[in-house]
């Protein structure tokens, strides 16, 4: 940033005269630990001055929000003009069930939709299937058919609630049952919002929840958005999601570099395979971040984060619309910092990461309730996590003023050294010839290994701290209610897929999965087939077996 | 002939990904000196239960976050009993409530870690539990 001369020098002469003090203190009062670093094991220094940030140029590194690189934000007047969609994940047991839940919190002032499916769902088997034994609405909504869906959408005004749903492999089969469910309710496609996450490439990374190799994964993704574009542009058709990648141990700098790094394959693959501009396809991407536990740490991964895209949306792919530079994400507050003793202390950690997300500029926001560590979240639990939003908003004067850490030495110093971090992974995985070639040779997946590893063991030599896990633990028994989903659940979803089976046109089904299938074949758009087949209830599973089928099937390599 | 270490067999039963845990858990039983064997995710019970066996085993260790584990954890064990396979032990890990601690270990599970179990706890575990057949 530009300092003065006379700035700079009486910065370097009250530095010196810090340090100097410093050494004298810590020789009679050591510090605590050698070393101090972030959650994920980046050194921070004891003070910033304008010497860390004095290269920063304000014009062209930090400016002001809604103009690019948009570090401050994309929208001109902040919250001020509307506050971050307040969307809270949840999906349970039946579709009913996840129904009711929805009405509960909407009631309770939510301002967005999010669905948890289960396990069957995410990973493309009816709850009928042998794959499914003992997991149909346990992580989630159970859903097979339309009829499901429409019963989970039953009362919800799908012209004015966006919902966002958190589907990967089968992501072509529940967008085409959400697009049916519009024209049921007489709601034109143009007029519908909401979020697909579709995100392939972490799957294979972090989530594993996978189902066809990934050349076939990004050639469905690209799919929707092509079919989004044209059809259905109030949808973000990709959450291109760090989340995941964060959860299963890496650090805020890998979330950081290999999200980005996904989202440059994405847009790589829909304008080669599709032939489409790129200002086009760019306004329907969205993000996913998570929120940890290291405060500066997060709002600094998400700052620089907006910086990155912007640059590689105007450099790397010549995007000419200023809404193809915006990076707009959902945040949601991380799961693996909670934990299962003293659970109450987990909203703690979860207002602060909420308020890092906040002041990181989030568009969107789950706050995990203080259960999540055990079972699905409970409505009293989640109901203080909604209300912990609504206290951020309302209450606390945080989205007064839009990014209000920005201009900090430390905040700025951090931001360019996270995005500088970041930026050696991006370059390592072009030279290894994109994200998916780096899949293939297993790198992003063992750098995560590493780092989770890492970071248990540093758990468990006490140099990072879990208060109530391996510090200030107690033999108090803390207990909560927990949520429990029923058995019956699944024996009542499969009977009514047994319904289903008999009740409908089996002969337009078989015709519907054929023109799936000509269509996979023949490279063509899946999703017009799909919206025809879920409408004649041809099945999730039947669909994904399709896929299963002409594009086969992807294996966990099992790396550690 | 040197002994014979101890082969434990990491596996994740069901659709569940969550495979941190797993993973870590395999890290940790390597460097050890255990012999480890990681399946990787999205396994069945029939396939951990052959697995455990075509590798000749001393112990199965099963993750899973889902809530599939009332179901699947007492499959492994049924299905090596089935297959005079019941001196391999099986132990498992995940979030499971301690209600469901019960049926578990009457299911024959022998052990049970949740989240905050120190990887040292866990080896120590084995160690004392499992002695590497000859």
């Amino acid at each position: 940033m530009y300092f003065s001369k006379e700035t700079k020098d009486v910065s370097l002469r009250l530095t010196k005269k810090w340090e100097d003090e410093v050494q004298k203190t810590i020789k009679d009062n050591p510090d605590q630990k050698a070393r101090f670093s972030t959650v994920s094991d980046l050194e921070i220094n004891r003070l910033y001055t304008p010497n860390d940030i004095k290269d920063n140029n304000f014009a062209e590194d930090i400016s002001v929000p809604g103009e690019y690189p948009y570090l401050r934000g994309n929208q001109v007047t902040g919250y001020r003009g509307r506050y971050w969609t307040f969307r809270m994940f949840s999906g349970m047991g039946s579709a009913q069930d996840t129904n009711q839940r929805w009405h509960l919190l909407l009631k309770q002032g939510q301002t967005g939709l999010s669905t948890a499916f289960d396990y069957p769902t995410l990973m493309g088997y009816d709850s009928d299937s042998p794959k499914a034994l003992g997991e149909v609405g346990k992580c989630g909504v159970a859903i097979d058919t339309l009829e499901d869906f429409l019963a989970l959408m039953d009362g919800i005004p799908i012209d004015k609630v966006t919902t966002s749903m958190t589907i990967n492999p089968p992501a072509t089969i529940l967008w085409a049952m959400y697009c049916a469910a519009a024209e049921i309710k007489g709601v034109p496609l143009n007029k519908i919002g909401g979020t697909i996450q579709n995100d392939m490439l972490k799957e294979f990374i972090a989530q594993k929840t996978f189902m066809c190799p990934p050349e076939a994964s990004v050639k469905l993704i690209s799919d929707t958005i092509e079919f989004g574009t044209k059809y259905v542009p109030r949808w973000n058709t990709i959450s291109i999601s760090g989340y995941h990648i964060r959860e299963a141990g890496s650090t805020a700098v890998q979330e950081l570099a290999f999200t980005i790094r996904d989202g440059i394959e994405y847009v790589d693959d829909v304008v080669r395979r599709k032939g489409l501009n790129v200002d086009d396809i760019a306004p329907r991407l969205s993000f996913f971040f998570n929120s940890h536990i290291d405060f500066f740490e997060e709002i600094c991964k998400m700052r620089a984060a907006r910086r990155m895209w912007a640059k590689i949306m105007k450099e790397r792919f010549g995007a000419k619309n200023p809404r193809s530079w915006w990076l707009r994400f959902h945040t949601q507050t991380a799961g693996c910092s909670l934990t299962a003793p003293q659970p109450y202390n987990n909203v703690v950690r979860t207002t602060i990461e909420a308020l890092a997300a906040v002041l990181g500029g989030t568009q969107s926001l789950h706050t995990n309730s203080l259960d999540e560590v055990l079972c699905l979240p409970s409505e009293h639990a989640v109901e203080i996590a909604l209300r912990t939003q609504q206290i951020l908003a309302e209450e606390t004067g945080v989205a007064n003023t839009i990014d209000p850490l920005g201009g900090s030495y430390f905040i700025e110093s951090l931001t360019n050294k996270m995005e500088e971090e970041a930026w050696e992974y991006i370059h390592k995985i072009d030279e290894m010839g994109g994200m998916i070639a780096a899949i293939e040779k297993g790198f992003p997946q063992m750098e995560i290994a590493e780092s989770a590893y890492r970071f248990q063991r540093q758990l468990d030599a006490g140099e990072k701290i879990m208060v109530g896990v391996n510090k200030y633990a107690t033999d108090a028994k803390h207990t909560i209610p927990l949520v429990d989903i029923d058995e019956k659940v699944g024996e009542e979803q499969i009977k009514r897929l047994k319904d289903v089976h008999r009740r409908r046109d089996n002969r337009a089904a078989a015709q519907n999965l054929h023109d799936i299938k000509n269509a996979c074949k023949k490279g063509e758009n899946v999703m017009p087939h799909c919206i025809a087949a879920v409408k004649n209830l041809v099945t999730l599973q039947e669909i994904c077996d399709v896929y299963r089928e002409v594009y086969g099937e992807y294996r966990d390599p099992g790396l550690y | 002939m040197p002994e014979r270490k101890i082969r434990v067999m990491v596996a994740k039963p069901g659709l569940d990904g969550h495979d941190r845990g797993a993973r870590v858990l395999a890290r940790c039983f390597r460097d050890a000196g255990f012999e480890v064997i990681y399946t990787g995710c999205h396994q069945t019970a029939e396939q951990i239960a052959a697995a455990a066996i075509q590798e000749d085993v001393d112990l199965v260790g099963l993750s899973c976050l889902s809530g599939a584990h009332r179901a699947l954890f007492p499959r492994v064990v049924e299905l090596l009993r089935e297959k005079d396979a019941a001196d391999i032990t099986v132990i498992g890990g995940g979030i499971i409530p301690e209600q469901d601690f019960p049926a578990l270990y009457d299911a024959g599970i022998k052990a049970i870690f949740t989240p905050g179990a120190s990887l040292d706890s866990i080896v120590e575990w084995i160690k004392t539990n499992i002695k590497p057949r000859a």
